[in-house]
């Protein structure tokens, strides 16, 4: 899968997973600061991605998602690895 | 489409009664048992019968694999579990010092082990739906302990914990969790305490008998219906006045 690909599906996954305000969602938005997601919301954020793009994500790798891109890198990693 | 409910250990005493209960009210229920597949069969066929939709679905609520297998064939079945009712439980007595480590880890086990994992594999759907409902069987008996059971006591008593905790985590979704806390009701489970027993019990109980399956499954049908909207962490008690 493309990078662009990822992050299209990603956000997506934003707007209709955690019910997130589209306009809001630019690569470098961070999750809690400009996003406002919980850490609740940081839960359903990994679950969709680990459902939707079939990866596995450990909880110190998770630690790693600040920002929007970083999720899209941290799947790219994954797909790729 | 009818919303749908799984009450786990539903092919006989409580867990029947809520079973049966909810499918009048109009949930399609995923009845789970653990062995009695006739007993889980008549009570599909009972709701069937009365016009309603029901799945008879065999798991160890204990075991994780067997767990995440039964949310998979409910949902195949029925669809999403909108209301998950916690009730597998069995008892295991015996005084302390006389009470086996194995005594220990199975009523453990079934009795709150299972809560943790059902509940876990069912809240992935609810936090998508943005709704949902966890109701816990826990017992009076986790309340004011009773000699003889400081295993089913402490797995009773866990649920009320996991319950407050679970409720405080998902609130924010729209999902409630609540337990109910049985007293003396009348099952295979009471009576297999013996006549004594249960007229020695019943003396200490306000109402002065034992109570119905179907009294705490109206419990279990109020928490699970819009009108119990704004409740959540709760433990309703539902025992005649025994604990009072």
């Amino acid at each position: 899968m493309e990078r662009a690909e990822i992050e299209s599906k990603l956000n997506e996954l934003l707007v209709e997973e955690l019910g997130l305000d589209a306009d809001k969602i630019t690569p470098d938005a961070r999750f809690e600061e400009d996003l406002e997601v919980d850490s609740l919301g940081v839960v359903e954020l990994l679950m969709a991605l680990e459902d939707n793009f079939g990866v596995q994500i450990p909880d110190e790798e998770a630690e790693t998602i600040g920002t929007v891109s970083q999720a899209v890198d941290l799947v790219v990693a994954k797909l790729n690895g | 489409m009818s919303s749908v409910a799984l009450v786990t250990g539903a092919s006989r005493g409580i867990g029947r009664a809520i079973a049966l209960r909810l499918a009048a009210e109009g949930f399609a229920v995923g009845v789970n048992y653990a062995s009695s597949s006739e007993k889980a069969d008549a009570v599909v066929a009972e709701i069937v019968a009365s016009g309603g939709n029901a799945f008879a679905v065999q798991a160890d609520v204990a075991d994780a694999d067997a767990v995440t297998a039964m949310f998979a064939s409910v949902v195949d079945a029925l669809g999403p579990v909108e209301v998950l009712v916690n009730n597998a439980g069995i008892t295991d007595d015996g005084l302390l010092l006389r009470m086996s480590a194995e005594q220990w880890d199975s009523v453990v086990n079934t009795n709150l082990r299972s809560v943790f994992l059902c509940t876990k594999a069912a809240l992935r759907s609810m936090l998508r739906a943005r709704t949902g409902r966890v109701i816990n069987i826990s017992s009076v008996s986790g309340i004011s302990g009773n000699p003889g059971q400081g295993n089913y006591a402490a797995s009773k008593a866990g649920i009320v914990g996991f319950t407050k905790s679970i409720a405080k985590e998902v609130g924010s979704r729209g999902i409630t969790v609540n337990a109910i806390a049985p007293g003396f009701i009348q099952t295979d489970m009471t009576e297999a305490l013996g006549g004594e027993v249960i007229e020695a019990a019943s003396e200490h109980i306000a109402l002065g008998r034992l109570g119905l399956p179907e009294e705490v499954a109206s419990a279990v049908s109020y928490l699970a219906s819009e009108g119990a909207s704004y409740i959540t962490g709760q433990t309703i008690v539902v025992d005649g006045g025994l604990a009072l």
